[in-house]
């Protein structure tokens, strides 16, 4: 568990950066000017309390919404808000509630997730020349390759709806993973699993960080958060509040304010309070660590 | 009559695992009721069911069957086959490899049911019981012995009744595993059942009277059903899919086979206008079975190839009388013609999703229809010739080979609409082609990601609108491509069939009706809705003007009972019917997480 730790260091080019990003839908502001980055390598978690705007900002991001404000970017290049310009440029995404192709099996998952790096259109699949064949068969071998890496290469023939939940969860990474990112963006990837299932997911994204891919991850569980993020940002109210280590964060008194509400005034006392918070803080990771 | 209730002692936990029959008969008795049932009700059929042969297909002969009396026959001889398969036979343990009753009680039924058929017809055509001989009698006794037999059988019983029935009609829940065969065996019996399958095609073609073709009807829908609860059939599709292309071939071996059985050109007529109409639900099929994009003015584009294919066909009533293109140009012409009309349709439309997609593409069907009635001229510019569209449109030549003509080959005689049927199998071929290699490729991935789920599609890097518009457009491409022969089989073009819904068949409802009863996403499906559509009116007089309403009812009881269609893609019946692991290869052994697997099938 000390790795996380240690790759705080490794920041170097931005991949993706989101400028004064604001999304309103009529007279409601769900993301107000977030000004954000993750560098290439890196994994970030971003936090927020139910409704903060989290998973809008996700979207804006992916192009599934158009910004009413902002600009978002990667490697440098601005990114037309068309999720599959976006998914060909380099970040794939997950969703918060699964989102497979239910009724294909697994491999057809992944494969559809090649999309956007195979080229073979309607004439090609027509006429079935050799280029044809030799680009399905590649297809093939990467997508196994990815069912492989994520352990669900013995269930390919399965139908996507037929696994499990948190197989499911697994597969629709793999979906992602199978557009070759250079971002991956994954919205709440534990929600719903069980403490095993968890981590293992934790162990998946930091292979998935090895691969050189940066992750972008929402998330409630605050434990997987702190574990895995070597940054931390916190939406409040379509605000980004803070942004850090896991230790920064944790410590901060407007985080710890935003989850749980305002101390009174003057009793129990805010300095208390917040020995309170920190304690409990402390007490859960290390929780965290004896398991 | 003796208590057969104790059959099973040993699975005493509760009533449920008690298994009896609906009707008291020990199991022997109810076995010979059977087996002497079935040899009954087809010896029946050599006697005189009537006295004059006013009721068609002349049923007074003692000595051999006739008309009805064959299909009878048929299925007396199914039931005694059956039957003997249970005593288990040698050589015959094959036909109910589960050994279940649903498969005897269901041919029994459809002895049952085409024996009490005629009888009553008789007696109602012909005013009255007075009018059947004896033999009608002992015809009728004798089928309803094998369906008492059958109902005697042990089964599960629950207690409810309809539920006690529903086990004689239901499939049975394990099916050993064949043995494998040779592949030439293999190979063999899909010749076989191709063949066999090429006669029930082509005996319900040429059914001449209405009476004969309800009859035909029964014992084909009820013999089927046996074979499906028998597990027959998903050993033949398991066969199928071994052999893909060898099946595929037997099948165009067997749809050009089909007019060189026909000596009445009119029935080569019918065969044409399946394929015709086929070939168009195929197109349909890769638009609604595929895409997923609901389409209710496909039949435009039948109407844009048509349309195209008489303008340039060289009519003199065609505006540009002058222009006579050969065939292939013309069939081009016309594909190309639907495919940009598809693009102009399709690139507004296809932004909208789901109903409203729907509603857009009738009002486009419509005003095809519509325009076309007014561009003679007068209201518009003079194209189309308004409502008396384009008459006297030419035969075509092919290779110096005119098909209006009837031709000898080898013995058999080739009549005009023969030779049609032969150039839209080799129309169908392509477009069965196209299909199949669309379906499995990139493009037909993610033709069946967005149907899924459009917006993780459009994640995942798919151009929805881009992939939708090829769909559409490639399927207005077939139809227009089908239209262009259509023109030519019906020597005219005119307005009125290009209509939503209507009782003469090209109308998009049909279409419609014929993706959706057949099985969307299948090859095999759309052309079997086609067919049935199209012979249900044409052989039933008095269904005709209420074939909308028999659509619309035949729709409904198969939604209610059968929603993948009749015959089903994998997909689909995984959807519609909660199983769990009907996918699981054969092979894959469950080892060490048989538990969830179980669990995700919950």
């Amino acid at each position: 568990m000390t790795t996380m730790t240690t790759q705080t260091t490794q920041t170097t080019t931005p991949v993706l950066e989101a400028r004064n990003v604001t999304m309103r839908f009529g007279g409601l502001t769900a993301v107000r000017s977030v000004d954000f980055t993750v560098n290439a390598g890196e994994i970030v978690g971003l936090i927020g309390p139910n409704g903060a705007g989290k998973t809008t900002f996700f979207n804006c991001l992916t192009g599934l919404y158009v910004p009413t404000e902002g600009t978002v970017s990667y490697k440098g290049t601005v990114l037309p808000p068309k999720p599959h310009l976006v998914t060909q440029a380099g970040i794939a995404r997950t969703f918060q509630n699964i989102r497979l192709f239910a009724n294909m099996t697994v491999l057809e998952n992944v494969l559809v997730g090649r999309h956007t790096r195979t080229k073979e259109g309607l004439w090609s699949a027509l006429l079935r020349g050799p280029g044809f064949k030799k680009a399905e068969k590649a297809s093939e071998e990467r997508s196994m390759e990815l069912l492989e890496f994520i352990g669900l290469a013995h269930k390919r023939d399965h139908l996507a709806r037929n696994l499990p939940y948190g197989e499911q969860r697994k597969l629709e990474i793999a979906r992602a993973l199978a557009s070759e990112p250079g971002l991956l963006l994954l919205d709440e990837p534990t929600a719903g699993m069980n403490p095993q299932e968890t981590r293992a997911t934790e162990e998946l994204v930091f292979a998935i960080r090895d691969k050189g891919i940066a992750v972008l991850l929402i998330e409630h569980d605050m434990r997987f958060v702190f574990n895995l993020s070597d940054r931390v940002a916190v939406l409040v109210q379509g605000e980004k509040l803070v942004e850090g280590t896991s230790e920064v964060v944790q410590a901060d008194e407007r985080v710890i304010a935003a989850y749980l509400g305002e101390p009174f005034e003057g009793e129990p006392g805010a300095a208390e309070a917040a020995e309170v918070e920190a304690a409990e803080a402390q007490s859960t990771i290390s929780k965290g660590e004896d398991r | 009559m003796t208590e057969t209730k104790n059959t099973s002692p040993s699975a005493g936990d509760a009533p449920t695992a008690e298994t009896r029959g609906l009707l008291p008969l020990p199991l022997a008795a109810a076995r010979a009721l059977l087996l002497a049932g079935g040899i009954a009700t087809a010896a029946s059929t050599f006697l005189a069911w009537t006295w004059t042969s006013a009721f068609p297909g002349d049923l007074t002969v003692t000595g051999y069957p006739g008309g009805l009396q064959w299909l009878t026959f048929t299925a007396g001889i199914l039931t005694t086959l059956f039957a003997l398969a249970s005593y288990g036979i040698r050589g015959l343990g094959w036909l109910i490899p589960a050994r279940n009753n649903a498969p005897l009680f269901l041919t029994a039924l459809g002895g049952f049911g085409v024996t009490w058929y005629t009888v009553l017809a008789i007696s109602v055509d012909l005013g009255g019981l007075a009018n059947l001989e004896p033999g009608g009698f002992i015809a009728a006794i004798a089928s309803l012995l094998p369906v008492i037999g059958a109902l005697s059988l042990p089964e599960k019983a629950t207690g409810d009744t309809k539920e006690h029935l529903k086990a004689y009609i239901t499939k049975a829940e394990q099916i050993p595993a064949p043995q494998d065969l040779a592949p030439w065996i293999e190979r063999a019996v899909i010749t076989v059942v191709t063949i066999i399958g090429l006669g029930v095609f082509t005996y319900g073609i040429d059914t001449e009277y209405g009476e004969l073709f309800i009859g035909y009807l029964i014992v084909v829908v009820f013999s089927v059903w046996a074979l499906h609860t028998a597990g027959l059939l998903d050993r033949f599709s398991r066969l199928v899919a071994r052999h893909r292309s060898f099946t595929l071939a037997m099948g165009f071996a067997a749809a050009i086979a089909f007019p060189f059985t026909q000596t009445d050109d009119h029935y080569a007529n019918i065969g044409v206008n399946i394929l015709i109409f086929g070939t168009v639900a195929l197109g349909l099929n890769i638009v609604v079975g595929l895409a997923g994009l609901l389409d209710l003015g496909y039949v435009a584009f039948l109407g844009v190839g048509a349309y195209t294919a008489a303008l340039v066909s060289g009519s003199e009533f065609s505006t540009f009388s002058g222009v006579h293109f050969p065939f292939w140009a013309a069939a081009l012409t016309g594909a190309a013609a639907s495919l940009v009309f598809g693009i102009l349709i399709g690139a507004p439309t296809l932004r909208l999703r789901g109903d409203y997609l729907a509603i857009v593409t009738l009002g486009f069907g419509e005003i095809f229809r519509i325009a076309v009635n007014n561009m003679d001229g007068d209201s518009g510019p003079d194209i189309t010739n308004g409502p008396n569209g384009i008459p006297s449109i030419p035969d075509l030549k092919l290779f110096g080979f005119n098909l209006g003509e009837s031709h000898d080959i080898a013995g058999f005689t080739l009549g005009r609409f023969a030779n049609y049927y032969l150039l839209m199998v080799l129309i169908m071929a392509i477009v069965v082609l196209v299909y199949t290699r669309a379906a499995d490729s990139r493009i037909g991935r993610s033709w069946i990601a967005i149907r899924e789920d459009e917006t993780a599609a459009t994640a995942m890097g798919i151009n929805g609108f881009r992939v939708k518009l090829i769909a559409f457009a490639l399927g207005a491409a077939l139809a227009g491509l089908a239209g262009t022969v259509s023109a030519h089989v019906t020597y005219s073009v005119v307005p009125t069939p290009y209509q939503f819904a209507g009782s003469t068949p090209p109308n998009s409802a049909f279409l419609l009706a014929a993706v959706v009863l057949g099985g969307m996403g299948t090859v095999a499906g759309p052309i079997l809705g086609a067919a049935l559509l199209y012979l249900l009116p044409e052989k039933l007089v008095f269904l005709q003007d209420k074939s909308l309403l028999a659509f619309g009812i035949a729709l409904i009881l198969l939604m209610r009972f059968r929603p993948e269609g009749i015959i089903a893609n994998r997909r689909r019946q995984l959807e519609f019917h909660e199983t769990g692991q009907l996918d699981v290869p054969q092979t894959t052994t469950l080892t060490d997480d048989s538990a969830t697997v179980t669990k995700a099938g919950a």
